[in-house]
């Protein structure tokens, strides 16, 4: 067993130790600073002294560093009655605590970025750091972001019923994050969702996990070896994940199966039909333009209509795609990049490569700004007749 | 969350509405201009906004190569360059409206005569890492 594994293995029993100080009476910021302590201690005595039952040893470890830091600020008289008290370690988590503990980490009265911090700490089990490096903040800043939110939600009782909608936005959001430091936050996403879709029965969690996986597949052919974005339509599909692609499109069936369609199983049904064409010419654009229809529906997220004048640009020809893009905000992020394609597409060169320049003045991110110049540049190569379209 | 780098320019900012020369403060307006700076990215560091800030001192010098085997060309110090910068602070926050407002914070520190500068802070948006999905 690598390292890695290992790591990943004793991270999953994160939520259930949590649960079962929690379910002993321990308040949550303490049980979950305890469990942390616990996993870190793991982390540095089991490559040369592995426990029989990790998850045995991993409660005891957390409840003594519980009852550690209590000493530390009660009195000594209450200390030693929770000594008194201690009870055995034993199998008293059932999926239900962990389901808990994701609707507690994602509850609604967390901004969304507390609720990511959160979720990685106390059910991904990530140390602060590690959260801290992957969201390019100082340690002592993503500590503090932990530890509001775990004031937020002090008097939130874990057996209330949660949100299920919040806690697939927060996994939503750790896996668009995508890929930096290291920790691959889209992989710990997939994790997170399976685990919960072992919690609970919901379509839209099958449907988010569907999502992930059909992007994630898609994942070797997204980028250059330097890191440069390979469009769709251009990347090696022979280099698609099509494990991954395979469970993907099961889970999305599972999901629509249930006939209580959701934006996130919308979403995956778009990745699904890309994921279906052997090549980028054989997409079934029109059933993706219909796709899009349902998600506009299901939400009010503008960047869909955008997305959607792109497939009707496609299915319909550009001037088509064009007249969808006209009836949107300008101002929507990403505008001018889809202006650029659809002109490009409808042969009007000069103007696509205006517009690929302007859009790569906009571009929120490297990536983006990297590919948009270098589609501008590719374009004014064919303007000065250095090659062919 | 979205990042913004916050830049405090010595020059080449709009005029502020209290803007005094630093070498008429006293040297309590100077050190209440500090310390009203220190605990503003104090209070950032508590909500978990804070990413990092530096000041710079003020003179620079231009660099460049200047071909194989031959030492970089400088040119400069300058004195009196149209924009200059004095430090910069980076946050991270939840939206662009709260980033507006914790600038506007920063740019109440108190000048002269304790009365706030109103200084103008330059804003811009850090660039990310590409969305795993954008459609």
């Amino acid at each position: 067993m690598t390292q890695a594994t290992d790591e990943t293995r004793l991270r999953a029993l994160t939520p259930q130790v949590l649960a079962v100080l929690v379910s002993r009476g321990a308040d949550f910021a303490a049980a979950e600073d305890a469990t942390q302590d616990a996993l870190l201690q793991a982390l540095h005595t089991w490559p040369h002294d592995p426990p029989r039952d990790h998850k045995a040893w991993l409660i005891t470890v957390a409840w003594h560093k519980f009852l550690d830091a209590t000493r530390a600020d009660t009195a000594r008289r209450r200390r030693e009655d929770r000594h008194d008290e201690q009870p055995t370690p034993g199998p008293t988590t059932s999926t239900d605590d962990t389901l808990q503990l994701y609707f507690l980490c994602a509850h609604p009265t967390l901004t969304p970025a507390s609720a990511v911090a959160l979720t990685l700490r106390a059910v991904g089990g990530l140390t602060t750091r590690q959260i801290a490096q992957a969201y390019l903040v100082p340690e002592a800043t993503m500590a503090q972001r932990i530890s509001r939110a775990k004031r937020t939600i002090s008097d939130t009782r874990l057996d209330q019923p949660g949100d299920v909608a919040t806690v697939l936005r927060t996994l939503y959001l750790v896996f668009n994050e995508g890929y930096s430091g290291d920790i691959d936050l889209a992989a710990e996403a997939i994790r997170l969702t399976r685990q919960l879709d072992t919690a609970i029965d919901h379509p839209e969690v099958d449907g988010l996990l569907a999502l992930m996986l059909l992007h994630h597949a898609r994942r070797p052919a997204r980028t250059t070896p330097d890191g440069n974005l390979i469009p769709l339509a251009r990347q090696d599909r022979a280099r698609w994940d099509t494990t991954l692609i395979t469970e993907g499109i099961h889970t999305l069936q599972r999901a629509l199966a249930q006939d209580r369609l959701g934006e996130f199983q919308a979403q995956a049904a778009i990745a699904a039909l890309h994921a279906d064409a052997p090549t980028a010419a054989d997409t079934d654009w029109r059933q993706i333009v219909e796709w899009y229809d349902e998600l506009a529906g299901l939400t009010d997220n503008p960047v869909v209509r955008l997305n959607r004048a792109v497939a009707v640009g496609e299915a319909e020809g550009p001037r088509a795609g064009l007249a969808a893009l006209g009836e949107l905000d300008e101002t929507l992020p990403r505008y001018t990049a889809v202006a650029a394609y659809l002109h490009e597409r409808d042969g009007e060169v000069e103007t696509a490569a205006k517009l690929y320049m302007e859009a790569a003045e906009k571009a929120p991110n490297l990536a983006e700004r990297g590919h948009l110049t270098r589609e501008a540049a590719r374009l004014n190569g064919v303007l000065r007749g250095d090659v062919d379209a | 969350m979205a990042k913004y780098l916050l830049l405090k320019h010595y020059r080449g900012a709009p005029t502020a509405p209290n803007e005094a020369p630093m070498e008429t403060w006293t040297q309590d307006e100077f050190d209440a201009h500090i310390a009203y700076m220190d605990d503003w990215a104090d209070r950032l560091k508590k909500t978990g906004e804070y990413a990092g800030g530096l000041a710079l001192a003020p003179e620079g010098t231009f660099v460049r190569y200047d071909g194989e085997g031959r030492p970089p060309v400088t040119d400069g110090p300058f004195a009196e360059t149209k924009d200059l910068i004095a430090g910069w602070s980076i946050i991270d926050v939840d939206t662009y409206d709260r980033a507006l407002e914790l600038a506007a914070e920063l740019s109440a520190a108190p000048g002269k005569n304790g009365k706030p500068i109103h200084e103008w802070l330059e804003i811009r948006p850090l660039l990310t890492e590409p969305p795993t999905i954008t459609g």
